[in-house]
Formats: C-alpha cells, structure tokens, sequence
C-alpha cells in the first residue's frame, strides 16, 4: 500500500515567482524574507521523499467555464501542460510540463465514486497557478508526477464547507488504500482572507487580518470543529470577495486529521494577502 | 440581465492577447462585434452549432463600451474576470499596483452585501 508520506497546506501566491527571481531594484523589499521562508518550506517536503504529488487546486477561469462547470474533477492523463497566456501576461509564470500518475488518477475515481462522491475528470487538463505555484515553491525541479484535483471554489453556486472537509478525508483514505507501494505527498493550496476586483483588494495586509489569525490558528492545531462552527458560504463572503478559495484548506484540514497538529507551520505577512503555510507528517517526522 | 454573457465576454477576450489589445483600443467596435459574432457561440462545439438566444442588455453594452469597472461590479460580473482583464489593459499607463489600489478605490460605496455574482 502507498504512504502518505506527507500532507502539506499552502496559500498560492502567483506572485512569488516574479519576486523570488527579481534583481537589483527589481526585487521586492519583502523578497529575501518570503524565500526563506519558502526555503524552509521546502525543506519540509524534500525530507518527506515524496515520489508522487497529489495536487489539490482550482481553476481560475482557464480551462473550465460557465457552459460546463465541475464542482469537483480529477485528471487523469500522461502529461499535464501548465500555465497559461493571462498566467504568463500578469504574473510573469513559465509554461510547464508535468508528468501525471494516471493509475492513481483512475484509482481515486473509481473509490470516489464508490464513496458517493461524484467526481468530474478530465484526460486533458492545462493546470494553472493553484497547482503550479506550490510546484515552483515546493519541488521547483518539476520531476515528480502528479494527481490533479479541482475544486470549485469561485463559479456559485458551490459545495458547502463541510463537503471540502469530507473530500479532504477521502483523498487521504484513497491514497492509502493505493495498492501500490509508494510515498504519496497531498498538497493542497487556498486562500485566507482575499479580496479580487472589490474595494478591499491590494491594501497593507489581508483585507481580514482577523480572519487571518483564527484561520492559521484552525489549520495548525487542525480544529475542524471550532473552523466548520464558524465557516459558512454566507460567512466567507465577509473576509473578502475570493475568500471562498480558504475551503481548500479546509479539504486539507481534512486530509491532515481531526484535531492533528501541524509539524511545520509559518506566515508571512504580505501586501494584499497573507501567506500561510502547513505541514502534517502522519507517519511521523522525518530523520 | 445576463451576469453569464457578461462573464462570456470577459472569459474570452481576456485569454485571446489580440482581443485584449482591441478590446483596449476600440471598446465600441469590439463589443459590437462580439455580440453579432461570438456571443451564441459555445465554446466546446463548431460554430454551426450556435446558441440563439444569448444577447446583452443595453446598460450591460454601456458598461463594456465605456470601460466601466464600476458599472460592471454592480451588475454582477465575476471580479475576477474584469480584475484581470483590466489589469491586461490598464496597468501599463501606471506605475506599480497604482492602477490596482485606484481600482478598488472607485469601489469604495459599495458594502457588503456585494452583488451576487451567481449565474
């Protein structure tokens, strides 16, 4: 059976690239600080010896739409193309090719499915900055192979927090019922407080620097009952616009364990969101 | 009202880079021609196969013909997409995030409830 060699929870900042790559007065005030931060991150997911990712993200608008719009999907495919014309024009983000693992792929369809979740898939995605951020962040080297997944967290109507939370238990499950024997990474990525297009985007912090603090708190000590008490669809519009995007770690909270503490947990403060970053070892800390 | 076609448009051009730069510099010719010729066509099947029903109303035309952000928000139209999109077309006029912090400025009446952007 496969491992879950480890779960990791992170925002997805599209802006990291530019800034970690940046020189002379090119390069972001802040840059220093947020790569090593990033380094140490890092280092979290290379002592795991991960030989598969399974990648929780959603789709910005690229390649699903309004005519035909999944709630959740898995891909399953040999390769999946990353990144797109807008990803590139805005955010400066290269193009990628990622390897998939398409019998882990079919492996959680098949055991979704039979689990009364009814997952969407696709054999040819073009993944964007959800999944590829934590790439450039966590394995910049691109060389594993990966199990897309994506959720809906910006097309309403959507699923419902406590949905996120129970997928997030049953990729973990499906994971370790994989009969095969290899380290599996879960990594997923969201938002905390966001504001997108509205008055409150682009200010000193997260538009909800409160919100901010309870969320990091919920994630670390993985206190899903004190997060769904007060996590509704109605109640993240008040954080901020695009502050749906936060029930993806809530889907890793549930991947990570009720009431398991996070082993690695750090922050940044940032200009218009803050950065948050989580990592579970369920088979204990590695050497 | 169609919060959808409005999204429609927003989606389409904002992934084409030579619609962005018409839709920059002739707003007016740009959204005409996407309603005539885009606005009933579904995007996963041949242009034969047309929708015939899909069409703005005339403050939906105002609003994408005059660039109005504000306008647009009000309506309903998914942020993201018009954040993006205008970004693609305006930020180069300005310096760093200026054009980003004076956007969400000129969105400063509004209070939560936002308009509901579900379609």
């Amino acid at each position: 059976m496969a491992t879950v060699a480890a779960v990791i929870a992170s925002t997805h900042h599209p802006f990291y690239y530019r800034a970690s790559t940046s020189t002379g007065s090119e390069r972001p005030p802040f840059a220093d600080e947020w790569v090593a931060k990033i380094e140490t991150f890092r280092d979290t997911l290379t002592r795991a010896e991960p030989e598969v990712l399974v990648m929780v993200g959603s789709d910005h608008f690229h390649q699903l739409w309004l005519d035909n719009m999944p709630q959740f999907l898995v891909g399953k495919a040999p390769f999946f193309d990353a990144n797109w014309y807008n990803e590139e024009r805005e955010f400066g983000l290269p193009r990628m090719t990622l390897r998939g693992q398409e019998d882990l792929s079919a492996h959680i369809l098949r055991n979704g499915l039979d689990a009364d979740f009814d997952l969407a898939f696709s054999n040819e995605l073009r993944i964007d900055h959800s999944i590829t951020c934590p790439i450039i962040t966590l394995r910049p080297e691109a060389d594993l192979p990966i199990v897309p997944i994506y959720t809906n967290i910006f097309a309403p109507p959507l699923p419902r927090p406590r949905r996120f939370v129970q997928l997030g238990r049953a990729i973990r499950e499906m994971v370790e019922s994989w009969p095969v024997d290899k380290r599996v990474a879960i990594v997923g990525t969201g938002h905390l407080s966001l504001e997108l297009g509205g008055p409150r985007q682009f200010g000193e912090h997260g538009p909800d620097p409160d919100f901010d603090r309870k969320a990091v708190e919920w994630i670390a000590n993985g206190d899903l009952d004190g997060c769904l008490a007060e996590v509704s669809l109605d109640s993240l519009h008040l954080p901020g616009n695009a502050t749906h995007g936060f029930m993806d770690f809530m889907l890793m909270m549930g991947a990570a364990g009720d009431g398991v503490k996070a082993d690695h947990v750090d922050s940044l403060d940032l200009f218009h969101t803050m950065e948050a970053y989580f990592t579970w070892y369920p088979n204990g800390v590695p050497a | 009202m169609s919060k959808y076609l409005l999204d429609k448009f927003l989606y389409t051009v904002d992934r084409d880079p030579d619609l962005v730069e018409r839709f920059r510099e002739d707003p007016e010719g740009t959204v005409s021609w996407w309603e005539a010729e885009m606005a009933n066509t579904i995007l996963n099947c041949t242009v034969q196969e047309r929708s015939t029903w899909l069409q703005f109303t005339e403050p939906e035309r105002r609003a994408l013909r005059e660039h109005d952000h504000v306008a647009l928000f009000e309506m309903g139209a998914h942020p993201f997409l018009t954040l993006t999109l205008f970004i693609a077309m305006f930020e180069r006029d300005h310096g760093p995030l200026e054009y980003q912090k004076a956007y969400g400025a000129m969105l400063r009446h509004l209070s939560l409830p936002y308009p509901d952007i579900a379609t």
